[in-house]
């Protein structure tokens, strides 16, 4: 059974029912029915996957070539250490977003679930792509749904929000694209026999000579740091998250935003790891000031949807910082974080969403107090806000101490201080995510209308429980996680490191790319 | 030339262009048709026919040996099939949609579909010329259909501004055409495409035959409406009947381009004008991609779209590869069907004479809620245009990208990339007219349902949008455009 391709494609097919069904409810239910059984079939993939496999190859994969003759390009999906959490993540969230959506989205529902289950159909392709024309392909299809979702069912300024979120990522990463067919071009002419490739495993085999790794790198970068986002980048990201609705966000701050990190290092390291290595410090400061810069932002907001998506761009931070620090422990932080931040800042946008729902306002200030009225919607608040404070025994801690851990322990970087200024992020997360649950959670009741407010649901806590579930156990039993990346991160170290030897032993009088 | 034995071959000659022959033959007979039963309405659909006879002639042939009919003068075989399928199935779509449209603005006169036809023969014999002479004649042919074309609604305030327009800076370009014709039979002493390098040594004239080629090529500039030879396109665009529009738009650029790469493929030595197409498609791009950020009409948004796809194609012939060809060609058939669509949802939104008919963006506004199917059509095609995978514009783009950054013009496609950047903003400036404004005040109300879209032209433009799905994604179009370019001649070495 060609799994990884109907993982991929099962939400497509939902699609195309969903646009055929009449009425609300059979859309809703056809939705909710396509991407559990997606989630399901993930299972499959998740317990099936042998973590000791040999990462020169991706396990539960489908190929099909497509012109041999005149040029090396292929569907070759399936997964690896690198993709199978993110994969997870995707098909977990998928269902999630579709109950969140339930009874927030009231008008054109068809087009919405069709959208959103043509999203998911983009995003699993992009994990799952070894084929760097095939992910350029699913990149760009997830450009399309998300400008609709925030345009049509967005806020006040959605339209404004939805052009600068398209024609951001849209510029990076067509920049990319030059970049992808010119070392498609370079690397046939020198392993492939002449023939244009794009074949992930022969790239990464591939050493591209210095003198062009370094823009190409640059235009790589560009797209997903644009994608992360990574200051100074990172400008359309509070308006897109703000105006997009609930389910939107969620998938934005889940999943959307990790395709940069995943395409940094996907692509970044393995394939100019020179440049990588040369650049790093540079990519580490831009990391740091995002993290203190975020964090900084979030604390003076006043409305809590703002807040939350400022505190994507404090903890994606970690995960760059993680991802450029050269050492196991820090690329391994880096992918767990990954999962970590889809789980915590999902859950946040989901209870933001949901007071929205009650109160049509985000502002604090309209709330106060609503821990006596909504006791289950504080608990999970409270448990998401410490997940995502980063406290020991629930998941954020895990992630962002490895990439601590192993920035400081970091070769390349070496910038002990760097790392201590980062640490700083942490507590400034526990301050400006405390200082929003103390504001509308607790203290008196300041408003009439809180007095009235419902607590969540059977359906919302049915929702929300799953998120929780894996908050906890990522926190006390992160290993049976960290397994499953633990040979690709080295894999994707290995290569850096045997390339870049390889390279300074060639030309001693180079700069040495490690400093 | 030897003419003794020209009925021998006559017979067996005609057979190889027969979408040409059956093209001007149903058109003739739509006249006689058409003079004894007025605007029977039988007639657009014998040019369906003879046209949709002419697609599938064209199709069985699209890999047929390369070879020339009639002495020499047009070329036949697989390249020829191509492109006289794109000029076909262009005018096919706009017939079926061109029915129905000038039914509703009242003009449904017979003689648009000969002029359809006729502006279609002409451009087969432009697109597959071989001979300076056939350029012209096919040219001319073409040209003077679409300026009665464009001027065929004399009540509307922009058409004879458009069709005069038209005709007076069509003439203008002829002139340099015609000139530039000149001087290179006399530089060499032929007008054969393939024998000119030869001829050019035999006579050594050489400042003779830049002096022709150069102005040639600002005749084909023109005709592509590359920058700065593009002023005429918004107007005339903008007043010309919508479907008629697409036409121009997507045909005749078509067939000019193709015509174009014959004379750089076979007489003109690249390197010596790679840069100078390089800086016009750079100038092209941006000029075309900027300048529609700021229209409020949509005809005329779409005009300098046209432009700045004519600097796309323009990359791929700087390329001067046999893949930039190729790459351009297959840019060429993406190209008319997105372009065809787009317009053809235009023509259908005129019909209610409310919204649409100002072809502004205001007057649209909200309007994919009322008609879902014309909305999700456009979306499909605003998208492609931008180059959005999975839909052909992309994989079109990268056929005239991917060659030219292979022949080092990496710097050219940076432009070209950014300028698809910039001209996500206008195309997603129609989408979110269509879906993300709330329609004019009241107009819905007044309004009441619209008029149900014609099933066969409706059809017709989900037909682009199937083919747009499909299209980039079949391998054997990029083997087959391949193979109508073999290694490049040395026609360059030959010139001093």
């Amino acid at each position: 059974m060609p799994l990884t391709s109907l993982i991929i494609f099962l939400p497509l097919l939902g699609a195309l029912a969903v646009m055929a069904l009449p009425g609300k409810n059979a859309v809703r239910w056809a939705a909710l029915l396509a991407t559990s059984a997606t989630f399901a079939l993930s299972l499959l993939l998740y317990f099936g996957f042998d973590p000791a496999a040999d990462p020169g190859s991706p396990q539960f994969a489908d190929l099909l070539a497509w012109m041999p003759d005149r040029a090396d390009i292929k569907y070759h999906v399936g997964v690896d250490g690198l993709s199978l959490l993110l994969v997870m993540l995707t098909t977990l969230l998928g269902p999630i977003v579709v109950l969140a959506s339930w009874n927030y989205i009231h008008r054109y529902e068809k087009g919405y679930y069709a959208l959103l289950l043509i999203l998911q159909t983009g995003v699993t392709g992009v994990f799952t792509s070894y084929d760097l024309l095939l992910f350029y392909v699913f990149f760009e299809l997830t450009l399309i749904p998300m400008f609709f979702i925030i345009g049509i069912w967005g806020g006040e300024r959605r339209i404004y929000a939805a052009v600068k979120f398209v024609v951001y990522t849209l510029a990076g990463s067509l920049l990319m694209l030059v970049a992808l067919l010119y070392l498609g071009f370079t690397a046939g002419d020198a392993v492939n026999g002449g023939v244009f490739t794009s074949d992930w495993y022969k790239l990464i085999a591939y050493d591209v000579p210095a003198a062009d790794q370094t823009w190409m790198f640059f235009l790589f970068a560009l797209a997903f740091a644009i994608k992360v986002p990574l200051f100074p980048l990172h400008t359309w990201l509070p308006d897109a998250h703000v105006e997009a609705p609930t389910g939107g966000s969620v998938v934005l701050a889940g999943v959307l935003l990790k395709m940069g990190t995943y395409g940094l290092v996907r692509f970044c390291l393995p394939l100019f790891p020179e440049a990588a290595q040369r650049y790093s410090v540079l990519f580490a400061i831009l990391a740091v000031i995002g993290i203190i810069y975020g964090a900084l932002i979030s604390r003076v907001q006043t409305d809590a949807k703002k807040l939350v998506a400022y505190s994507s761009v404090s903890h994606l931070g970690f995960v760059v910082l993680g991802i450029f620090a050269f050492t196991q422990e820090a690329l391994q932080g880096a992918m767990i974080q990954m999962v970590n931040h889809g789980l915590s800042t999902g859950a946040l946008f989901l209870l933001v969403g949901m007071l929205y729902e009650r109160r049509h306002t985000r502002l604090m200030s309209d709330y106060g107090g609503i821990a006596a009225v909504a006791p289950v919607l504080t608990f999970f608040m409270v448990l998401s806000v410490l997940a995502s404070a980063g406290l020991p025994g629930l998941n954020g801690f895990v992630g962002e101490f490895l990439i601590l851990l192993g920035s400081f322990k970091s070769v390349v970087l070496g910038r002990p201080l760097l790392v201590a200024l980062a640490t700083l992020g942490v507590i400034l997360a526990a301050v400006y995510l405390l200082w929003m649950l103390y504001r509308v959670f607790f203290g008196p009741i300041r408003h009439e209308a809180n007095r009235t407010l419902a607590d969540m649901s059977a359906r919302e806590i049915g929702l929300m429980i799953p998120l929780a579930v894996f908050m906890i156990w990522l926190g006390f039993a992160p290993n049976a996680f960290l397994q499953k990346s633990d040979r690709a991160a080295a894999f994707i170290l290995e290569t850096v490191q045997q390339k870049a030897s390889v390279a300074s032993s060639a030309a001693p009088t180079a700069e040495a790319p490690l400093r | 030339m030897d003419l003794t034995h020209a009925y021998d071959s006559l017979g067996a000659d005609l057979l190889t262009v027969l979408s040409m022959a059956l093209a001007t033959g149903a058109g003739l007979i739509i006249i006689v048709w058409d003079a004894f039963r007025r605007n029977a309405p039988g007639i657009p659909w014998l040019a369906a026919a003879a046209l949709a006879g002419g697609v599938v002639w064209e199709a069985l042939h699209l890999s047929a040996a390369p070879g020339t009919a009639f002495f020499g003068m047009v070329r036949t075989g697989g390249f020829a099939a191509f492109v006289n399928l794109i000029i076909l199935t262009a005018t096919l779509l706009t017939v079926v949609l061109s029915e129905p449209y000038f039914r509703r603005i009242r003009h449904e006169f017979a003689e648009v579909y000969a002029l359809l036809l006729f502006a279609a023969a002409g451009m087969m014999l432009l697109g597959t010329a071989n001979n300076l002479v056939s350029i012209f004649v096919g040219l001319e042919t073409m040209s003077i259909s679409l300026y009665i074309l464009a001027g065929l609604v004399r009540e509307s305030q922009g058409g004879p501004e458009s069709a005069l327009k038209y005709f007076l800076l069509g003439a203008f370009s002829t002139g340099f055409f015609l000139y530039g014709i000149a001087l290179l039979y006399g530089a060499t002493g032929t007008m054969y495409l393939p024998d000119m390098a030869a001829g050019l040594v035999a006579t050594g004239s050489t400042a003779l035959f830049w002096a022709g080629a150069g102005l040639l090529l600002i005749g084909f500039l023109f005709k592509v409406s590359a920058v700065p030879f593009h002023m005429w396109t918004p107007d005339v665009y903008q007043g010309a009947p919508t479907t008629i529009t697409g036409f121009m738009s997507t045909a005749s650029k078509g067939s000019a381009f193709s015509s174009l790469i014959l004379v750089l493929y076979y007489a003109f030595p690249l390197e010596r004008w790679g840069l100078m197409l390089a800086v016009v498609a750079v100038v092209t791009m941006v000029v075309g991609n900027v300048i529609a950020l700021v229209q409020t009409n949509v005809k005329r948004m779409l005009a300098y779209s046209s432009i700045a796809h004519a600097g796309y194609v323009l990359v791929g012939l700087a390329a001067g590869t046999p893949e930039g060809y190729a790459g351009a060609l297959i840019y060429l058939l993406v190209y008319s069907v997105m372009n065809i669509g787009a317009f053809g949802v235009i023509a259908m939104l005129e019909w209610d004479g409310q919204e649409g008919s100002a072809q502004t963006l205001e007057s649209l506004a909200g309007v994919g809620y009322r008609r879902p199917l014309l909305g999700v059509l456009m979306g499909m095609f605003m998208f492609s245009l931008t180059g959005f995978p999975p839909l052909a514009g992309f994989f079109g783009k990268v056929a005239v990208f991917a060659p030219a950054i292979d022949a080092g013009l990496s710097w050219l496609v940076v432009v070209g990339v950014l300028a698809s950047a910039v001209s996500a903003g206008y195309y997603l400036r129609i989408l979110w007219t269509f879906w993300m404004r709330p329609a004019p005040e009241g107009a819905a109300a007044s309004q009441g349902p619209p008029p149900p879209a014609p099933g066969l032209a409706a059809g017709a433009l989900v037909l682009c949008a199937v083919l747009l799905l499909v299209l980039g994604l079949l391998p054997g179009l990029y083997e087959l455009t391949g193979s109508y370019f073999p290694a490049l001649a040395p026609v360059a070495a030959a010139i001093p």
